[in-house]
């Protein structure tokens, strides 16, 4: 693993910047609480997260260029879509299935996030099939002159589908302005990274591609946000496509309806909330001075609050009309 | 008007279309030397590497790009070189392309062409002849056409290019060099889910797409002393035209299905449950359905390969099972 010993100004960040990058994350973590709260409670009947994933997604998504750039997220990124700019009501009121969810009108199941205006690609539930996507999105905006980059997320268990290598491909033999991001948590739902590869590193694969690779702990902001930002240039630049494998944990089971105690060791889950990256990012700004005990505390506020007019906004939201579940399977004949 | 193949036709219609709107692209195997049934011939000169691109042998990602790059604004036309080939972008196709609209609500779309040379007949056995259009016909989402002559080949490539909406487009490979027709040089297109009937009749309609068109029509008039057929194009796959379906049964009375597809779960089945639901009263006999036997895909030895595959003859031997009733 790369361990990159960054400073915030070498990578262009201010203070300010820092603290919103903090206080994302712990929107991100809050939001999630609020929903597995809501779904235990039988007020959702399902819940995916990616917490242990926050600093990662934050860390990467802010160095975009929000609106410009095209994200094309997994179901898991919900740090990533609130940093470049979905608010925490469009958030919950996909969350519930409602006629304003800016995602899908509630026609999709949670965290499958969209969001045309963000340059937020609606994606599926199968695996590595926004792979191809991305690649395709660049490959327009290549031949258009466009100097927009395009950063596909995706976990370790889509490594293993065949779309994730025929994309890699292709985009290398393009060079196209791609940055390829995954998420490992170590586990396909239950599955073990090492009943999925033989390999010690996601990041290993780029070889075989053509363009670099680069592993990161994905519990380290500065890390993730100078190899995202290396790669972004790399790609506007016209030097082709970047993988990046950020290593994180994955603090809760792989949706609401699994249990991970099932297949996880107690110790193992244990040993994973030592390894939470937002206390860690928490330590680093204290340490640094940049968290006063004050700022913590109106941030942890500020956060309560978005939390809890998010939910009663969507709560209070009306559903959609259920003719509207046969309308938009097809638009009309350009002219 | 000049006369043309199909091939011809199709390669004049993307041309043009290339030519018409910057944002049409190609991607597929083959396309920049001209591609195995030379569509693409000349197009790497005349528009250059990056609108005709030559894509590694993986329909999965020539498919996922296409859906990319029509998300990012432009309207591609990827080519799956043989029908048969399709079956790795079926994730892609069903789970993607065709819900873009549907599960983004509208904010995302994907204006995207698929064309596959289908069908059989051409010694190409179990991997180069198989007719695939009723699993796509089967997923609301998509649109699915087969058109059988030059003016319909063009007339539809063009209108599929401008849909906002994914089509398949089948293409009989048969049908590429076999049939010539007149080709108006000016520019139209014809809509997507439209039948056509190619042959008025009033004794009995037959329902048919593709190479079988042809076949068809060869049968219709060496019966035409003793039934007078009425054939029907259907052209579009998916959306169905009801309204020519049950407009053609109106007159006749007596349905007979042709396809080249295998019966069960063909296109036929939907016909046919399309007019038992809405003409059952002017039914004169049976619904009956002519189509390939249900083995798996057309096997390569010529006997076994006329077994399976449909010829005048044996629509002619169905019309008169049909009229007799």
């Amino acid at each position: 693993m790369v361990v990159v010993k960054e400073s915030p100004g070498a990578l262009g960040l201010t203070e300010g910047d820092l603290i919103e990058m903090y206080h994302k994350v712990v929107l991100s973590r809050a939001l999630s609480a609020r929903m597995w709260i809501l779904n235990r409670m039988g007020r959702a009947p399902f819940a995916i997260t990616g917490d242990g994933h926050e600093v990662a997604q934050v860390a990467s998504a802010f160095t975009l260029k929000p609106g410009k750039d095209w994200v094309v997220p997994y179901y898991r990124d919900m740090g990533v879509v609130l940093t470049v700019g979905m608010t925490p009501r469009e958030v919950m009121l996909g969350f519930l299935a409602k006629a304003a969810d800016p995602s899908s009108g509630g026609r999709q199941m949670p965290s499958h996030f969209g969001h045309a205006g963000l340059r937020i690609v609606t994606g599926s539930s199968p695996v590595a099939t926004q792979i191809p996507h991305a690649v395709g999105i660049a490959l327009a905006s290549k031949l258009r002159g466009e100097k927009d980059a395009t950063i596909v997320y995706f976990g370790d268990g889509a490594t293993s589908k065949g779309d994730f290598h025929e994309a890699l491909n292709f985009a290398g033999v393009h060079s196209l302005p791609v940055v390829f991001f995954c998420e490992n948590n170590g586990y396909a739902i239950s599955v073990p990274v090492k009943k999925q590869m033989a390999i010690a590193q996601v990041s290993q694969r780029a070889a075989g591609y053509g363009f670099p690779g680069v592993t990161v702990d994905g519990n380290d902001a500065l890390g993730v946000c100078a190899a995202s930002k290396e790669a972004l240039e790399r790609a506007r630049g016209g030097e082709g496509p970047t993988l990046i494998e950020a290593v994180v944990q994955r603090l809760v089971p792989h949706s609401s309806d699994d249990d991970q105690r099932r297949y996880r060791s107690q110790e193992e889950i244990d040993a994973g909330k030592l390894a939470d990256p937002v206390p860690r990012f928490k330590a680093y700004l204290e340490k640094e001075g940049l968290l006063t005990a004050e700022r913590n505390e109106e941030i942890n506020k500020r956060v309560a609050k978005e939390v809890d007019d998010a939910t009663d906004f969507a709560e209070k939201s009306p559903y959609p009309e259920p003719e509207e579940a046969l309308t938009r399977v097809y638009g009309s004949v350009e002219g | 008007m000049a006369t043309k193949t199909v091939i011809e036709a199709l390669r004049d219609a993307l041309h043009q279309e290339m030519q018409r709107d910057e944002r049409v692209l190609v991607m597929g195997e083959d396309v920049e030397e001209g591609g195995v049934f030379r569509v693409t011939e000349g197009f790497l000169t005349d528009f250059g590497p990056g609108r005709i691109i030559d894509a590694p042998l993986a329909e999965s990602l020539i498919v996922g790009a296409a859906i990319g790059a029509a998300i990012n604004g432009m309207r591609p036309v990827a080519e799956i070189q043989f029908a048969d080939f399709i079956h790795p972008a079926m994730d892609q196709i069903i789970s993607e392309a065709a819900r873009m609209r549907y599960r983004s609500n509208g904010a995302f779309t994907c204006p995207m062409v698929i064309r596959a040379p289908s069908g059989g007949g051409i010694h190409g056995a179990l991997y180069h002849s198989q007719n695939v259009e009723a699993f796509f016909a089967h997923v609301p989402g998509l649109k699915v056409v087969a058109p059988s002559t030059p003016y319909d080949c063009a007339g539809l490539l063009k209108a599929a290019i401008r849909d906002d909406d994914p089509v398949l487009f089948f293409e009989h490979k048969k049908t590429y060099r076999l049939i010539k027709g007149e080709v108006p040089e000016e520019d139209y297109v014809l809509p997507i889910g439209k039948a056509a009937v190619v042959r008025p009749g009033k004794d009995l309609s037959i329902f048919t797409y593709g190479l079988a068109v042809h076949q068809c029509l060869e049968a219709a008039e060496a019966v035409a002393q003793e039934v007078s057929v009425e054939v029907v194009d259907l052209r579009t796959l998916a959306p169905l035209d009801k309204e020519a379906i049950l407009g053609s049964v109106g007159k006749t009375g007596k349905v007979l299905i042709v396809h080249e597809d295998n019966l069960t779960g063909g296109i036929g089945g939907e016909v046919a449950a399309i007019i038992a639901e809405e003409a059952f009263d002017y039914l004169d006999g049976p619904v009956l359905r002519l189509a390939m036997p249900d083995v798996p895909a057309v096997p390569y030895s010529p006997p076994l390969e006329e077994r399976c595959l449909l010829n005048p003859e044996k629509i002619v031997a169905a019309i008169r099972k049909l009229a007799g009733y």
